[in-house]
């Protein structure tokens, strides 16, 4: 059997499907429910089978299409670092505000994709920001929290 | 009938609905391209407006937007790979890598004509067979919507690309496996949670798709920046927006339009069924119709793999207005919520409306049309702008890609753990898709999941927990029978198939 990287992510979902099985196997009941034909537990755990069946046939049946990935042309470490920045922006958009945190993102995922022109990433983040947050808050009436913008009483 | 049809035609054709279902389509548009806005918030949205208006106008509004929405839907899925509602994910299949390859603005038009044309063919079937279908849908019993699930699930993962099968079953049993975090439906009890609390109502549709879609593509995007084999060639904005169609594309379209907008209506017209699985299903009919030679064309852009599901889709909107209409039983959750505005106007669906109140049944229909004739002659000439999107340089598109998503999953829970993991299913998606592993089963899976389980409890639980419901009847025979077909034929090839 030949081993690559398809093959190895076959192995962690049939280890995957294994836990996921031992943990439907754990599903707590209700005690009328326990000999019942369907409970909570009846769906996941044939889940749980069928993951281990594909996986496992993956795993021992021949690779037609072996994808090979050549790793050194791939650009991780910006990738990494949008991530990051986007982590950062989930992390802080709820107590900081929408409009400071999305304008601040987009400004600073601009800078670290090469970007340097700094009008058009200015008009493209505060700005632009501005006239979406106005859209969705404003004219739909779909409700945007903002702590920041109600500390300086821009927002109601 | 031709009286009430007339009737429905001088109420829909005022010049104060035109203006409304104009209004309508416009902002119908916008909302539906936001990640997370779908034609049931849309409508949801305009419900308290319309209660301002006269019911056909009310209706008219809701009508336009509706279409506006789905067309909106569309745009999002073609342009930025960036599905809002299930029913358009089908679309991106194809509507994307067409998109990617310079002919976003012909992508656009190809779905603006395929939607007309099946919502025109499913309007000219609802003439005649509403009534009778009604019937039909309500033969249906959860056995063969457990079946026709199955079906749905199989057919998709069979028609990605050769030799993927295996790999698509594991994203199919991975989509279900995520539909079922959180609470049970009928016992209330949470299931793989952790106890953590933000998973008690389960992971929401948005969060799944704009993490495997819009936000893996942009992370692709960037990851393979340097990479030789994925450079895309440049293409002029003239080329970018062109909505022309030629001879053999229009060729095309007149095969795949007829036989996608039947099996969109007829599974429209099943409650529960609705737009997704019809698209779903459309996609994977045509793949098989197809020559050998445009086959081998399915998710690289192919024009009968955008034209099948972006008829289908529309098809199934108007057939889902079946049961509503005739029946009282809306069939999707957008038509959950007309049938919410509807009894606010003091119209009550149902067998009766059908023989007692023509003038309203047809009123609704005719403006279901109108709004898509109006769609069509706003939103044409706007697709070269509107394509123009993709001509943004990537520095700024990914970010906007990425805020899109986030916002997206912020506006619907303003939660943390939300993006957190959003962004960790994200990065996943991305790794499994530098080795071929393909989204859109995890998709489909995902979105029925909850109704297969559904479906299966009520068919043990009938059977008493014998399994022998799924050759009872013989409707469910013959779905699973073409399932096990799907599913040896597959295995069968993976295992003997040369290299």
């Amino acid at each position: 059997m030949n081993i690559n990287t398809t093959k190895i992510i076959s192995l962690l979902f049939f280890i995957f499907s294994a836990f996921y099985l031992y943990t439907a196997y754990q599903i707590q009941v209700f005690a009328f429910d326990e000999n019942a034909p369907f409970n909570a537990r009846t769906f996941p755990i044939y889940l749980g089978y069928a993951g281990l069946f594909f996986s496992g046939l993956k795993l021992i049946l021949p690779d037609q299409n072996t994808i090979k990935v050549e790793h050194k042309n791939l650009e991780y470490k910006k990738t990494g670092i949008l991530i990051l920045i986007a982590i950062i922006y989930g992390a802080t958009i709820l107590k900081v505000g929408y409009f400071l945190t999305t304008s601040l993102f987009l400004f600073a995922s601009y800078y670290f994709l090469g970007e340097r022109r700094w009008i058009l990433m200015f008009i493209l983040s505060f700005p632009f920001v501005a006239v979406f947050m106005y859209l969705l808050h404003g004219v739909l009436n779909i409700y945007l929290r903002d702590p920041f913008l109600q500390s300086i009483g821009v927002m109601g | 009938m031709i009286e009430g049809i007339l009737i429905g035609l001088t109420t829909a054709l005022t010049f104060q609905n035109i203006l409304m279902v104009m209004v309508g389509c416009f902002f119908g548009t916008i909302i539906g391209m936001l990640p997370g806005l779908g034609p049931m918030t849309a409508i949801a949205l305009m419900i308290p407006i319309t209660y301002g208006f006269e019911p056909a106008t009310g209706l008219i509004l809701m009508a336009g937007v509706y279409y506006g929405a789905v067309f909106g839907g569309s745009t999002s899925s073609i342009l930025l790979n960036a599905p809002g509602v299930p029913g358009t994910v089908a679309t991106s299949f194809d509507g994307y890598p067409m998109a990617q390859q310079g002919k976003a603005g012909k992508a656009l038009a190809i779905a603006a004509w395929s939607s007309f044309a099946g919502g025109t063919l499913s309007a000219i079937y609802l003439l005649f067979m509403a009534p009778s279908l009604s019937k039909v849908s309500l033969s249906f019993r959860s056995p063969d919507y457990f079946a026709l699930m199955i079906l749905g699930l199989t057919a998709i993962a069979a028609f990605s690309s050769k030799g993927q099968f295996l790999k698509a079953m594991m994203m199919v049993v991975l989509g279900l496996m995520l539909a079922s975090v959180g609470q049970d439906s009928l016992s209330d009890i949470t299931r793989f949670t952790f106890n953590n609390m933000n998973l008690t109502d389960g992971i929401s549709f948005v969060l799944v798709v704009m993490a495997t879609f819009a936000m893996s593509e942009a992370l692709t995007i960037i990851l393979k920046r340097n990479d030789p084999t994925s450079a895309t060639k440049q293409v002029s904005l003239t080329e970018l927006g062109s909505i022309k169609i030629n001879k053999e594309e229009r060729a095309k379209m007149y095969k795949t339009i007829p036989r996608s907008s039947v099996i969109g209506f007829l599974i429209g017209v099943l409650p529960g069924a609705g737009a997704t699985i019809a698209s779903f299903l459309a996609y994977g009919m045509e793949r098989n119709v197809v020559n050998d030679e445009e086959k081998e064309k399915f998710g690289k852009g192919s024009v009968n793999g955008l034209s099948a599901p972006e008829t289908a889709n529309n098809a199934a909107c108007s057939g889902s207005f079946v049961p509503m209409l005739t029946l009282g039983i809306p069939g999707s959750g957008t038509t959950a919520v007309m049938l919410g505005a509807l009894l606010g106007f003091g119209v009550q669906p149902g067998p009766r409306l059908y023989m007692t109140n023509p003038e309203i049944f047809w009123s609704i229909i005719m403006s279901m049309y109108i709004g898509m004739v109006i769609l069509l002659i706003l939103n044409l000439p706007l697709i070269p702008y509107i394509a123009r999107i993709l001509a943004v340089p990537k520095n700024y598109l990914i970010p906007l890609i990425l805020f899109f998503s986030v916002t997206g999953i912020y506006v619907m829970s303003f939660n943390n753990f939300d993006i957190y993991l959003m962004i960790g299913i994200a990065v996943v998606a991305t790794y499994l898709r530098l080795y071929d592993f393909p989204m859109p089963p995890l998709i489909l899976a995902f979105v029925l999941g909850g109704l297969m389980e559904e479906n299966l409890r009520r068919s043990l639980l009938l059977s008493d927990g014998s399994w022998t419901f799924l050759w009872d009847r013989a409707l469910t025979a013959c779905i699973l029978t073409t399932t096990i077909l799907i599913v040896a034929w597959q295995i069968y090839k993976t295992m003997f198939q040369k290299k």
